[in-house]
């Protein structure tokens, strides 16, 4: 058989590419966007590529949501292609998320936790209409906000700590000499899956997927009744134990966002009635990402709890395999290059079982005739 | 990773400034050091260098640790002219920060060298981070619900 041709197009691409260029530049007549300007302006989009990109570098994300016309998800697959060009130095300590400094922490289930509830810049209770001021040209530059006399306290307790005496809350469990915790960097997705392994893959997971599964939880496939037991949003210092040092130092500052979904559990014959709790926590600020993953992540805890796991999101096989959008992205958009040869194999098979169709149909009709 | 506590004062002081430097605005740190009247000569014994540190959190916020993703991390070793050797290790990529870090540091363990930097850089750099640390948390106070009771005048005792 000979072949056919299989290669070309190279000039079609790059035509394909100038264009793009053009395209992303948009109308020359408009200023164009600098990579600062959406680093400062918009932040929440850089925020979900760090987190998804699972690399915390602000001006690295804004210059890949700049390369990627806005599209997330493409910029996401840029920031993951790029983090894999850098050595890794280590792993840092574990972030201390009581110790942050909390621009954000409210509680929904608890009015009088202690710190009380800090709005912080929030869009809850804006009324979601459109600013047409911030359409007009020459914007202003907002009025600095608002300052109290006293500054807020740090740390500011969270609520698994406020209920600790009590033990209402499960308490969270610290082994001495534990392993290291499960890389998915490095190691491959195995199942059955330790809780390590899921948080990994939820805090890199796709935000609209995990948001769905949370929903479709709290709408009874796999219901967990949460809670919000507490959001937090704030700086945390990141500890890094240098070989030429051998102690600790603090390597900078990140923005977090942490989320604890409380759920009853009425108890089993180990364990007393108590709330269990799921646990959210991503780069920057994604408060809708945290609430989901800490449902999502509570789901997928139902053999610690004894629940029946029929839903797909008690599925960690299920929630884990199709969490990632730069794989899900890959595989479904790889159906538009070029499978001519499928296509080609497909069309020789059908063509040749319509024949056999006809052919039994005639034998039949001129059997009964 | 097992890790030294660090249990002499000299240490514990090292690791204040390093933090200060790390935490500082590489524009700050470059600022700081463009204002010193007699910077010392260095030379890299590592030249900087961008990688990633894997960021971990705590299960549940307190449990064991997972993986949460990385971050990058600039790191740099100099040697002043003197012989003082030092290192830094700054979030982000700009090596000049890193670099700027790694001799602020090699000067604050020299003792002749030491006063040249400890109030107009480290100092002056602590300074802005309070500042900065501060007016967040008023905005944060400020932003703090106030709750109050509707009294009952009403309706069923």
């Amino acid at each position: 058989m000979a072949y056919v041709s299989v290669k070309g197009g190279e000039k079609a691409i790059t035509h394909a590419h100038q264009w793009l260029a053009e395209d992303r530049r948009g109308d020359p007549g408009v200023s164009e966007l600098e990579v600062a300007q959406v680093r400062e302006q918009l932040s929440l989009a850089v925020d979900r590529v760090m987190s998804e990109g699972s690399c915390y570098d602000r001006d690295l994300a804004a210059l890949a949501v700049k390369q990627a016309r806005g599209d997330l998800p493409e910029a996401i697959f840029l920031l993951r292609a790029y983090r894999t060009t850098l050595p890794r130095f280590g792993a840092s300590l574990p972030v201390e998320t009581e110790a942050m400094a909390v621009r954000r922490r409210v509680s929904a289930a608890f009015k009088d936790i202690p710190g009380g509830q800090v709005l912080g810049p929030t869009f809850d209770y804006t009324h979601r209409l459109l600013d047409f001021a911030l359409a007009a040209e020459g914007g202003v530059v907002p009025e600095p906000a608002p300052q109290a006399e006293e500054p807020q306290a740090y740390p500011m307790p969270n609520i698994a700590s406020v209920f600790r005496h009590e033990d209402l809350l499960e308490h969270d469990v610290r082994t001495d000499e534990a392993p290291e915790p499960y890389d998915l960097t490095r190691q491959p997705m195995k199942f059955p899956a330790d809780r390590d392994q899921r948080l990994q893959a939820l805090a890199r997971g796709d935000e609209g997927f995990l948001l769905s599964l949370a929903y479709s939880s709290q709408r009874g496939w796999g219901s967990t009744h949460p809670l919000c037991g507490e959001i937090r949003m704030g700086e945390v210092a990141v500890e890094f134990v240098p070989d030429e040092l051998g102690f600790a130092i603090e390597i900078g500052e990140i923005t977090l966002t942490e989320c604890t979904m409380l759920s009853g559990f009425a108890g089993s014959a180990e364990r007393p009635p108590q709330y269990t709790r799921g646990y959210g926590l991503t780069f920057g600020h994604c408060e809708r990402k945290a609430m989901s993953m800490a449902i999502v992540d509570r789901a997928l805890r139902h053999r610690e709890v004894g629940e029946q796991a029929d839903a797909p999101v008690q599925d960690e096989e299920f929630v884990l395999y199709h969490s990632d959008n730069v794989e899900a992205s890959g595989f479904v958009q790889h159906l538009k290059l070029p499978h001519y040869v499928d296509f080609q194999a497909d069309l020789q098979l059908i063509r040749r079982l319509r024949k056999e169709h006809f052919e039994r149909r005639a034998a039949l009709k001129e059997a009964a005739e | 990773m097992p890790v030294d506590p660090v249990n002499n004062a000299a240490g514990n002081e090292r690791r204040q400034w390093l933090s200060i430097l790390a935490k500082a605005q590489p524009g700050e740190v470059s600022a700081a050091w463009d204002d010193l009247s007699n910077p010392p000569a260095y030379s890299a014994l590592r030249a900087p260098e961008t990688g990633l540190v894997l960021v971990r959190g705590r299960m549940g916020g307190a449990g064991d640790a997972f993986n949460v993703g990385e971050m990058t991390v600039t790191r740099a070793a100099v040697r002043l002219e003197s012989g003082e050797t030092g290192i830094g290790y700054v979030a982000g990529r700009d090596r000049r920060h890193a670099e700027l870090a790694a001799a602020v540091d090699a000067m604050m363990q020299a003792p002749a060298l030491r006063p040249a930097v400890e109030g107009a850089v480290v100092a002056r750099l602590a300074r802005a981070q309070a500042e900065r640390r501060d007016t967040a948390a008023r905005k944060a106070a400020a932003t703090k619900v106030d709750f109050f009771t509707m009294v009952r005048t009403r309706g069923p005792q």
